[in-house]
């Protein structure tokens, strides 16, 4: 397919990267491509120019910290991240990872482009919510970091803005996680998706129900207690081809409840 | 190209199964028609052109990659490989011969994206499970042969 005419530059550092981004107001950042690419395909996007990202070496890698914080590269494909024996130190990443799509998506698709993306269908967001992950921004003027309430503002919309780039995730190390989705064919697009995490107290983050993840802290890892927390939570869902918003609501029951029994089960 | 600024056009140095190309290229090229287009290597296919069927995966820099899905000037620099490459000489190779033996394509129309994404398994896991062929191939649709030859031809090529 013929894109509309488009800009293309690949800068070498973070500082060239945001001045290009900052020169032009239709400028995008383009990370993996594998939603970007199609957008524009669709013409539902088309931006006059693509910052290729690359080339950046200060947005690969995948380290774990001293201080068991794993400090994950906004470019770290979901394979690296599936590979990784740093990331090992919080199994859930690279197991939701291994669920994404297919190879070819999985080798391009990177961790940041995921959440920058911020589809209410994507598997990273509702996971890194539950996770309690932090999320680096620079820009300008330095850097700075925000937690996942802060960071998924709404659809296709977060805290990164124009002339700004995400630049790293930071995810504690861990195992008691869960992650549970009801998706169309066996690792294609969510309806539903619910990932949970017990360390440190429950936290629940729901997918699919909202413009971003729904975190919930139910009273304990319970079934009832999470199906109530659910409950509680008066979710709204969109209806669509794929489930009506009631279906959504039940759905989203189920799922919690499976990723906090696997969460529970990671623990042990 | 300079770093600092953006360009509709550019000129890109890839290496196609050995072989160096240099080209100018607009930007919005996908990379796929870069190799049918501009390099006359029609072997990979265009199916659904929305990174769903998997035809025209190739494996750039090592990586299985839909062709769709990627820009001609990302791939500069790059070393390429499309099923071209994966005959040895006039001779096809184990895994092609298999595809033969086992009747693993009708029209044929899937079949270059099968390959690469068959080969890109193998290298990674020479000896792989029923399960890994599956999920290794999950990319690649095939609307003819219910899979199954398909299937029975990675598996007998990686025994």
């Amino acid at each position: 397919m013929l894109l509309r005419e488009v800009g293309y530059a690949r800068p070498g550092s973070l500082g060239e990267a945001i001045e290009l981004l900052r020169s032009d107001d239709g400028a995008r950042a383009l990370a993996g491509g594998q939603t970007l690419i199609n957008v524009m395909k669709a013409r539902a996007g088309s931006p006059d120019g693509l910052v290729d990202l690359s080339r950046i070496e200060e947005l690969k890698g995948i380290e774990l910290g001293g201080d068991g914080i794993l400090e994950i590269g906004a470019m770290a494909t979901y394979t690296e991240i599936m590979e990784s024996g740093e990331a090992r130190a919080r199994p859930i990443l690279g197991a939701v990872c291994a669920q994404i799509a297919d190879v070819q998506v999985r080798n391009r698709g990177t961790i940041g482009g995921n959440v920058c993306t911020n589809d209410p269908t994507n598997h990273l967001p509702p996971l890194l919510a539950a996770l309690d992950a932090q999320f680096v921004i620079a820009g300008a003027g330095g850097t700075r970091t925000v937690s996942a309430e802060e960071f998924f503002l709404g659809v296709y919309m977060t805290a990164v803005q124009t002339g700004e780039l995400l630049t790293t995730i930071r995810v504690p190390a861990g195992r008691a996680d869960g992650f549970s989705a009801v998706t169309l064919g066996a690792e294609g697009t969510c309806i539903v998706s619910a990932a949970a995490s017990l360390n440190g107290g429950l936290r629940i983050a729901l997918g699919c129900v909202d413009a971003v993840p729904v975190v919930l802290h139910p009273a304990s890892a319970d079934a009832d207690a999470v199906r109530a927390a659910v409950a509680g939570a008066n979710l709204d869902p969109p209806s669509d081809v794929h489930a009506s918003s009631e279906y959504r609501t039940h759905l989203a029951q189920v799922v919690a409840v499976r990723a906090v029994n696997q969460a529970s089960e990671n623990r042990s | 190209m300079e770093a600092g600024t953006f360009s509709k056009e550019q000129t890109v140095t890839v290496t196609v199964n050995g072989t160096t190309y240099e080209r100018e290229v607009e930007a919005r090229k996908l990379l796929i028609h870069f190799i049918r287009d501009d390099l006359d290597l029609t072997g990979s296919h265009i199916g659904c052109d929305t990174g769903n069927c998997g035809a025209c995966s190739v494996i750039v820099d090592g990586t299985l990659t839909k062709s769709c899905m990627m820009l001609a000037v990302q791939a500069d620099g790059s070393s390429v490989e499309t099923v071209e490459g994966l005959a040895e000489g006039d001779e096809l190779n184990k895994l092609q011969q298999s595809f033969k033996d086992h009747h693993a394509l009708q029209c044929g129309y899937c079949t270059p994206g099968m390959l690469m994404s068959a080969t890109a398994l193998l290298r990674e896991n020479p000896h792989p499970s029923e399960d890994e062929i599956k999920k290794g191939l999950q990319g690649n649709i095939c609307r003819c042969t219910g899979y199954w030859n398909i299937f029975d031809a990675v598996k007998a090529a990686s025994e």
